[in-house]
């Protein structure tokens, strides 16, 4: 296996990994895309050196191999899928949005309403709360406004 | 030779019947009546071919499609194409999700009639339901890894779209969570997918178990761990499992009562399939029997501290994981029977008993404990099907779950190690603590007055199939709530058949604990699996 490709494997898992770690839903969403195509390129390289496409009687350059065409056929299993994934997350992290005003993962409030039963850590676990800002209007197109040339349109 | 056909025709049945249902019930999106009875039909064509599978697979061995009939490309290489494979396992668990997915779509199909409304998303259910069930009748029948993996993202997508159904607050919250634990979950599995196929140039599971005979033992051990933190997250056990009572109980009570079912379930299953059909040895035996250990006590710990009953039941859900995790471990014969047995017992009660809190919100208003009392003197029947599943669930005597801890508890005491008599006395505990929480649940939910309650007065808005408005009409008086009437009895009669199937798990209990060894010993032989499927001059 080339040791480019596993460079570039293992930067982008850990920029992923990094991502991951945020509670920015769109943060999180990129960290996974990261991952998956760590991963995309880590099962092509398993897959062998490059070579003539595995059809019968077609050759590429002078290759005298012929390329893995498995490798190539789950790696567009796994893109169709995480493509997929991604366009549901990018239509839960509106809907969160519509109904925040923020696009976090929030706790979840029955654990924080059980651990108050033991009348500890009571403020750390109020603040994962999240209520929601009524007044924006969450229509408007956010941090675009900000740009400049823009400052009037608010 | 003519049980052969008949195998060939019906194998692939469970995962095409509910796809195309899925299919037509899109299109029929407009006509609900159309789509409830495809939906019901196509599930019932697959309880039907599974039970026709046991019966094969139990007296032919074990049944194997090459999906194309590409054939193997030269002598000594594995199949081209799809593998799909029928078991004993694999068939009984066809055959108790196939009952357990049925009972939930009449109950979805009965809560909808009385309680839907113009606003459900109902043209969505069913359709994604019917995908979910593929998917998972997929992850059973799978041959190789990488079909595997695909069940496991059809039924995950499917079940992020329903438990994020309707969309509010709450199950956004939820979703976001559950849709990020399964996406890195599904990620890891792909990792472990492209490092055994670095290892080995295959992923037909058999031709695995053959050529992983061959890797050096660290390497075995090292991608058997990478394939264990996958299936370990589906499973939720227990470093693994805090993302699953934080998603499941906002979800429809269907809805979850069919993840809580099965979806964990398929996890275990993975499991029981990597340990012994690619895996086998037990080198990660000890860590599993650890993670069996905390994943019980952890979990009905939890369990205790919750007020929730929806949550309450997911505690115990993870808990009890730890029992089929426990008999994995074990690398035994009766180990391995006592976990099959375990999985099919635990469907059935964790369905039946999420279908009842379904059905105790409905009449109640509330799932939590702060508000509920007295529904033994409004509604034995409530009762009654709330008791029979909940004292199965702690393990009393004549029913399934004390069958099978009994089982799992004689084969650890029949490995002797100290580990393993710790794993007995932890079950032990486990048991005991369940059936305290389940009494809990009754005491405070059935027999006390609901003015005993300290939020009794309080109550949620009227009973709504899919969609709960909880931010449009919060908290309101109990006083003021309206009459619900009498409890649906499309709801009612697929819960008390579901209790049937859990208590024929007791009548039957010889015959049945007697298939599950013989599947156990299948499964552990791994001869019958390898020959079925590469033929015959393999090892």
């Amino acid at each position: 296996m080339n040791l480019v490709a596993l460079l570039i494997i293992g930067g982008l898992t850990t920029a992923g990994v990094y991502l991951l770690l945020e509670r920015h839903l769109t943060r999180m969403l990129l960290g996974l895309l990261l991952i998956g195509n760590a991963i995309n390129l880590l099962i092509l390289s398993v897959g062998g050196p490059a070579g003539n496409p595995p059809v019968r009687g077609r050759t590429s350059g002078d290759d005298t191999t012929t390329a893995d065409p498995l490798a190539q056929g789950l790696i567009l299993t796994a893109i169709v899928i995480t493509m997929g994934v991604a366009a549901f997350v990018l239509a839960l992290t509106y809907r969160s949005y519509r109904l925040n005003t923020r696009e976090e993962v929030s706790n979840d409030p029955e654990d924080i309403r059980v651990s108050q039963q033991s009348g500890t850590e009571v403020g750390e676990a109020l603040e994962g709360r999240l209520e929601p800002d009524r007044t924006r209007d969450t229509d408007l197109p956010d941090e675009l406004d900000a740009l400049p040339g823009h400052e009037g349109s608010r | 030779m003519n049980g052969g056909h008949l195998a060939a025709v019906l194998t692939p049945l469970p995962v095409l019947a509910p796809m195309l249902a899925a299919a037509i019930t899109l299109l029929a999106g407009r006509k609900p009546r159309l789509q409830r009875g495809i939906a019901v039909l196509a599930l019932s064509v697959v309880l039907v071919v599974s039970a026709m599978l046991v019966y094969l697979a139990d007296r032919n061995g074990t049944i194997a499609l090459q999906v194309g009939g590409w054939g193997p490309t030269e002598p000594g290489m594995g199949p081209l194409g799809i593998t799909l494979v029928v078991d004993r396992l694999s068939a009984l668990m066809l055959v108790v999700s196939s009952i357990v997915l049925l009972a939930v779509v009449f109950y979805a199909i009965g809560q909808g009639i009385r309680d839907g409304d113009g606003r459900q998303p109902v043209s969505i259910f069913l359709p994604t339901y019917l995908v979910l069930s593929a998917g998972v009748f997929m992850a059973f029948l799978a041959g190789d890894l990488f079909n595997l993996f695909v069940g496991f993202e059809v039924l995950l997508n499917a079940s992020f779209v329903l438990l994020t159904i309707g969309a509010s607050r709450e199950r956004v919250r939820a979703g976001i969570s559950y849709v990020m634990v399964s996406m890195v979950s599904s990620l890891v599995f792909l990792f472990g997918i492209a490092l055994v196929y670095a290892t080995t140039g295959t992923l037909n599971m058999a031709e695995l178990s053959v050529r992983l005979g061959g890797v050096s033992e660290g390497t075995r051990t090292a991608l058997f761990a990478v394939l264990l933190v996958a299936f370990g997250i589906k499973a939720a056990v227990f470093p693994l499992s805090t993302w699953l009572p934080d998603s499941y109980p906002t979800a429809p009570a269907p809805v979850t009562a069919v993840f809580a079912g099965l979806l964990t379930k398929v996890g275990v299953y993975a499991i029981i399939r990597a340990h012994s059909l690619l895996f086998p040895g037990g080198a990660l035996d000890d860590l599993l029997l650890v993670a069996g250990l905390a994943t019980m006590v952890m979990g009905i710990l939890g369990a205790i501290a919750q007020s929730d009953i929806k949550r309450l039941l997911s505690f115990t859900l993870v808990s009890h994981i730890g029992y089929m995790v426990f008999g994995i471990a074990l690398s035994s014969q009766l180990g391995m029977s006592g976990a099959i047995y375990y999985v099919a017992h635990h469907i059935l009660v964790q369905t039946t008993l999420f279908l009842v809190v379904g059905m105790i919100e409905r009449q109640a208003g509330a799932s939590t404990l702060e508000r509920l009392g007295g529904l033994a003197a409004v509604s034995p029947v409530l009762a009654f099907v709330f008791v029979v599943p909940a004292l199965n669930l702690g393990g009393i005597p004549p029913f399934s779950g004390f069958i099978g801890k009994v089982a799992l508890l004689e084969a650890g005491a029949q490995s002797g190690s100290v580990l393993a008599w710790a794993l007995v006395g932890g079950s032990v505990v486990t048991s005991l603590l369940t059936l305290y929480v389940v009494a809990r649940v009754w005491t405070k939910a059935f027999w006390r007055s609901r003015e005993d309650a300290p939020e009794g007065h309080l109550s949620g808005g009227a009973p709504t199939a899919l969609v709960d408005y909880a931010e449009d009409d919060a908290d309101i008086e109990f006083v003021d709530r309206d009459d619900v009437g009498r409890m649906p009895i499309g709801m009612l009669v697929p819960t008390a058949a579901l209790i049937a199937v859990g208590l024929a798990l007791t009548v039957a209990a010889g015959p049945i604990f007697a298939y599950s060894e013989r599947a156990a010993a299948e499964v552990l032989d791994r001869g019958q699996y390898i020959t079925a499927v590469l033929g015959g001059g393999h090892p």
